[in-house]
């Protein structure tokens, strides 16, 4: 039998009966009662409260650390610094890793823990914190990533060089690497122009913003079993990493992972875990670490702040010619900003034959970079985008229009050397052409702004198994975590397949001894890849039933029919038979032939990119520089909306975090290196009153190769955003911002200019 | 150590006593002594209400409250709105309208909602989105939080 | 913290012995929305809290012949719910609906947002343009004192440390009076004042304004009142010649820091902006009434 991955059986004509439809989430009962349990939620008996010190400097060697008037505080059980941590030398996955947990050499970011706590009560581990004597040296430091550039530069790390360059050098260096990205020619390109645009942009770090701070409890037995319940996006990435850094077998790290109140990338990666496990150890009794909203911003994961030029050049036809980009990324401590996915994206929705792009990541005295939809991608199509308006200004062409020209389509071989399938970006677009917003004039004193998004999709390896129980109802077995809902949608897809009701059907999330290895909930590939492992098991079950009710009726396999949840004969050649349904064949053979099981773990391929393009309408107060978003569409290809009311939700919630990144959402720091806005009040995420109803539209353009033709939709969201507003504003008050977030001082600045210069006309 | 404080207190319609320090917060006693983990901690700061509580009536964070101050007072969490198996119209209409994804602001917004209904049980979009700014959340963007809000208030006006 | 007392007094005198025994190391507990906020981060370590929610004086709210009386400890829903304060006093309803959010309004006092001392403190330029006056209670006895001299810089306040504000009176108002606090921030709500305004005045049977006080918060070390502001609106009909007067003076005073919130040119800017805004909603209440 052909692989699901080689034959997904995808038909466009099927009639559907669940799939399609807004079915109430299984997992919402327990979170609308207060039921579900998060990663702060957990008790076990003994458990201990753990507390973490931080460094209090950007850059500073740690001479010594003396934990012993702590260790004497009564109620303090255990006590772990550098020195617990096995030892891994520096560079290298494993060395980085170890490194963000724990500082070791020095501390390389104001928040990086330098110890960890154990006590009978959280008050008392936090009064032993006070009680550690840590004696730094202060070092120079330097976060803005141009800096860290610059000859004479602080380095971060004496061992790091440069990868990728054409001439390899020795000198020490903050640039981790250089990535060179090229297609056709572009001097060639931009000789054919009428028109060339050159314009240079810059972006801030912005943190995933999850309301669930990370929680974790650690058990370590004595036998070196550990048990681990954290929020995370990431539980078999979780117990590898922690195995690779801890040096313990993976076996012995099981993974429970908690319902996850939000991560968007910012869960990949584990922080107080690994110091759980390591108190626990020592203390030989459970610990529990919850990160306070202040730890979260100063330690974790924030995305790359950006620094960039944009060249373009457009024939009068609207044929864009060339494309060319400098891009400086800067990445926290460690490299694993995934920044070359911004070059791999930036210009992938065109058919641009000549590009080339020059990247570099830099590291800096920020916490180690961290995903976040898309990583690395919108904020540099916030200038691709804005470049892309300013040239459609210039021929005098509707901003649609010029898109729709320069639209990609089947068979175009992207510059990371994919080959497009059906692709929808051509749909989206005149989606968005036709809808009620685009078609709808522009208030007075509004502007309106446009920008269009790609994201590739992923797959990856993925293990599910199902298991029929006697009565014929189903549980699904699944690792790769769930972040916002996609339990129904995968038992949906799984109900579709056997014909059977949605509620007959349960998805539990497994621990990591129960399954085989998942990857990471990343990339917009969950639905779409544990859908194709969970239908794979819905295809063996049924196989399954026909054999069994090929048996009681004794009669060839091959006269035995699946459709609609029953078996039933294949033709009137087969005899009579009253159809069984599963539940019939579970109940009568389950005894004799044991339960009907299935499983399947498959590196799942064919994910189709997704695409979509963002309207907005924005007001601008002219004298504070405020903007108010007063409408907003996302136009989107979902491939195949598995459930309507999830992917609206996607699609919505994607919109307004690329308004907080858009208007105000900016990482602050002092002249001192240390974090000046980690807290909620100061880290201006967008709040109910800030932000209109969002408006979607549904674009469904089927990926041939999975079985009900989806694609993902989670990334895509966030990626126009901030270029749809930037455009929106400079349509608006007549000039395009090019510094992320447009706030509210450097938009009058922008303002204030305009007026200057129109006065010396 | 400090001398621990005597509080009685009711939850939801049922009596609680326990013994608290005095810095400690609502919050951490409803989670933490009295294992009520339906009300969740985001911030501490009173920044995110998440650990949205009606105290005797009013809507506060519960990390801006002293477990202390709770003596004699009534506290009404995430865990007492359903009554028995009836779900309040909010916790259904969240449900039938998606108004959540992960769930960890859903016990907050839902006890802001439920004291915005009680108040204004007509309240125009705008009305409700300014009442429910003190409850972040970061996924849903708020458009199917706001939606579930209006449905709901429509149906306890209509019964 | 090693250990601290927590005491809820009911009445006033037992709060001020409380507080005198304490030798400064007490500390007034109303609200807490941002007591405990400093308690639990560690900015402040007190050995003992006085919690003053319990005492009858400070949260109660009442009116006798025009003159309204404000608890110290009157949460902010129940002022702004109070028909006939709002009514009386819009501006400092105005101050008050923006101190956080319900929930933090559930808790939150006036008299905590004054003592807080913050410079961008909602409630306080409000109260300092209606010439509300602080009731203070200390081993001493009563005495007033004007909003305008309670906050002396970030997070000072002119209190000795066994004193305590008990309530704060309105003036009675005059026929053809109105007031507004505006503030500029980036979001609608959840967030701290880069610029405040307040704004309250006057007007005689003809419309020419006869009495104006202007206050601004978060441009200097402490709200400040800007009677120069405030005097370039009288005897106007707060047109626009007057309005750009009152700006300028309102910039003039106008001494802040570039923090995380806004830089000094920023604030100096949006000050006479937000300013204007207010003194024009004032106007249109002050028509109305």
């Amino acid at each position: 039998m052909a692989s699901i991955l080689d034959d997904p059986k995808f038909d466009p004509e099927r009639d559907l009966q669940i799939v399609g439809t807004n079915p109430v989430k299984h997992d919402g009962l327990d979170k609308v009662t207060g039921k579900a349990r998060f990663g702060a939620d957990f008790f076990l008996p003994g458990m201990l409260f753990g507390r973490t010190l931080r460094s209090p400097h950007a850059h500073a060697i740690i001479k010594s650390i003396d934990t012993s008037a702590a260790e004497a505080l009564p109620g303090v059980k255990s006590v772990v610094t550098r020195d617990d941590f096995p030892e891994i030398p520096e560079g290298g996955v494993a060395g980085d890793m170890t490194r963000t947990a724990m500082a070791r050499e020095k501390a390389l970011f104001d928040g990086h823990p330098v110890a960890g706590v154990a006590a009978t009560s959280d008050a008392i581990a936090k009064r032993a914190l006070k009680l550690i004597k840590v004696d730094y040296e202060i070092l120079p430091h330097v976060i803005d990533p141009v800096d860290a550039m610059k000859p004479g530069a602080p380095i971060l790390h004496d061992y790091l060089r440069t990868k990728g360059l054409d001439e390899p050098s020795d000198e020490p260096t903050n640039v981790t690497e250089r990535m060179v990205s090229k297609m056709g020619d572009v001097e060639k390109g931009f000789a054919e122009a009428d028109f060339i645009v050159e314009r240079h942009f810059d972006s801030k770090p912005m943190h995933q913003g999850y309301i669930e701070p990370q929680g974790c409890v650690a058990d370590y037995s004595e036998d070196g079993q550990v048990e681990l319940w954290c929020c995370t996006q990431a539980p078999f990435v979780y117990r590898d990493r922690l195995s690779a850094i801890l040096k313990i077998d993976g076996n012995k790290i099981n993974v429970q992972q908690s319902e996850l109140g939000g991560g968007f990338g910012g869960k990949t990666g584990f922080y107080p875990e690994p110091i759980a496990i390591l108190l626990s150890k020592k203390a030989n009794r459970p610990v529990k670490m919850v990160m306070s909203r202040d730890e979260v911003f100063r330690g974790t994961g924030p995305v790359s702040g950006t620094d960039y030029t944009i060249k373009m050049g457009v024939r009068k036809d609207g044929k864009i010619t060339a494309a060319q980009a400098e891009i400086v990324f800067q990445t926290g401590i460690f490299t694993g900003s995934m920044y070359f996915n911004g070059p791999n994206a930036m210009f992938t929705r065109y058919d641009f034959d000549n590009v080339y792009i020059e990247s570099f990541e830099v590291v800096s005295k920020r916490p180690k970079g961290n995903s976040f939809r898309e990583p690395c991608v919108p904020q540099i199509v916030f200038g691709v985008e804005g470049v892309i308006d300013e040239l459609a200004k210039k021929i005098g062409m509707d901003p649609i229009d010029l898109r729709l020209k320069n639209a990609a389509t089947e068979g175009y071989t992207t510059i990371y050397g994919e080959t497009f399938g059906p692709i929808g970006f051509v749909e989206t677009l005149e989606a968005a052409k036709k809808c009620d917003h685009y078609t709808s004039p522009v208030k007075p004193g509004e502007g309106r702004g446009i920008a269009a998004g790609f994201w590739f999709n992923r797959g990856g390896e993925t293990s599910t198994a199902m298991n029929i129980a006697p009565d014929g109802t189903v549980t699904i077995i699944t690792g790769t975590a769930d972040v916002a809902g996609s339990r129904i949608s995968i038992a949906m897809m799984a109900a579709e397949e056997l014909g059977i009701d949605v509620d007959k059907v349960r998805v539990k999330m497994a621990d990591t001894n129960s399954l085989g290895f998942n990857r990471v909930t990343a990339g917009s590939r969950t639905t779409f890849s544990v859908g194709m492992t969970v239908v794979d098991n819905a295809r063996q079950c049924i196989n399954e039933f026909v054999k069994r009710a090929a048996e009681i009726w004794d009669v060839p396999e091959d006269g035995v029919m699946f459709e609609n949840g029953e078996c039933r004969p294949a033709s009137a050649n087969v005899g009579e038979f009253e159809p069984l349904s599963i539940a019939d064949i579970a109940k009568q053979t389950t005894m004799s032939h044991g339960a009907v099981t299935a499983s399947a773990s498959m590196n799942v391929t064919g994910a189709g990119p997704g695409f979509g393009l963002h309207i907005v309408d924005v007001k601008v107060d002219e004298e504070t520089g405020r903007t108010d978003v007063t409408r907003y569409t996302v136009v989107e290809d979902a491939g195949k909306a598995i459930h309507p009311l999830q992917v609206e939700g996607q699609y919505q919630g994607g919109a307004v975090q690329g308004i907080g990144w858009a208007l105000n959402e900016e990482y602050v720091y002092g002249e001192d290196g240390r974090l000046q806005n980690a807290g909620f009040l100061d880290y201006r995420m967008p709040v109910t009153s800030d932000v209109p109803m969002i408006d979607t539209v549904i674009v469904e353009v089927p990926n041939p190769k999975h079985p009900f033709g989806l694609r993902g939709v989670g990334e895509v969201p966030v990626v126009p955003t901030m270029a749809a507003i930037g455009n929106a504003i400079g349509n608006a008050i007549g000039v395009r911002p090019q510094s992320l977030p447009m706030s509210p001082p450097k938009l009058l600045e922008i303002i204030e200019q305009r007026d200057s210069a129109q006065a010396a006309e | 150590m400090s001398k621990k404080i005597h509080v009685t207190t009711t939850v939801n319609g049922d009596d609680y006593e326990y013994l608290c320090e005095p810095q400690q917060t609502l919050v951490d006693v409803l989670r933490n002594e009295l294992e009520l983990t339906g009300t969740k901690e985001g911030c501490s700061t009173g920044d995110c209400g998440a650990c949205s509580v009606i105290l005797d009536g009013e809507l506060v964070c519960s990390c801006l409250v002293l477990a202390a101050e709770t003596d004699g007072k009534s506290v009404e969490t995430i865990e007492g709105m359903a009554k028995g198996d009836e779900l309040h119209p909010l916790q259904r209409n969240f449900l039938d309208l998606n108004g959540l994804q992960c769930g960890i602001c859903t016990p907050g917004f839902l006890v802001a909602a439920k004291a915005l209904l009680e108040k204004n049980p007509n309240p125009t979009e705008t009305e409700a989105r300014f009442w429910l700014a003190g409850n972040l959340c970061r996924c849903t963007g708020y458009d199917k939080i706001v939606r579930s809000v209006m449905a709901a208030a429509e149906e306890m006006r209509g019964a | 913290m090693t250990s601290m007392r927590y005491e809820a007094p009911s009445t006033l005198n037992d709060a001020v012995h409380l507080l005198s025994g304490a030798n400064g190391a007490g500390k007034i507990f109303a609200g807490g929305t941002d007591v405990l906020v400093q308690l639990h981060s560690e900015m402040i370590e007190p050995e003992l809290l006085v919690d003053i929610k319990n005492i009858p004086e400070l949260t109660a709210i009442s009116e006798k012949d025009g003159v309204w009386t404000v608890g110290a400890a009157v949460s902010g829903m129940t002022i702004i719910d109070d028909p006939g304060f709002s009514a009386a006093w819009a501006g400092v309803c105005d101050g008050v609906a923006l101190i956080g959010s319900v929930q933090v309004k559930g808790r939150a006092s006036i008299g905590g947002n004054l003592c807080n001392a913050s410079p961008a403190a909602d409630s306080v330029p409000a109260l300092i343009a209606a010439g509300a006056v602080a009731n203070i209670i200390g081993p001493g006895g009563q005495v007033e004192e004007h909003v305008e001299n309670i906050v002396i810089g970030p997070g000072q306040t002119s209190l000795a440390d066994d004193e305590l504000i008990v309530s704060f009176t309105f003036p009675k108002r005059a026929a053809h009076s109105g007031d507004c606090y505006l503030r500029l921030t980036p979001r609608t709500e959840m967030d701290i004042a880069v610029v405040g305004a307040g704004v309250n005045l006057t007007l005689d049977g003809d419309g020419t304004c006869t009495a104006a006080r202007v206050a601004v918060g978060a441009v200097a070390p402490r709200p400040l009142l800007v009677a120069e502001a405030g005097a370039s609106l009288v005897g106007t009909k707060v047109d626009d010649v007057a309005l750009e007067k009152m700006a300028e003076a309102v910039r003039a005073a106008c001494n802040p820091i570039s923090d995380k919130r806004g830089t000094k040119e920023y604030r100096i800017k949006t000050s006479g902006v937000i300013a204007k805004r207010a003194a024009l909603k004032a106007l249109e209440r002050a028509k109305a009434n």
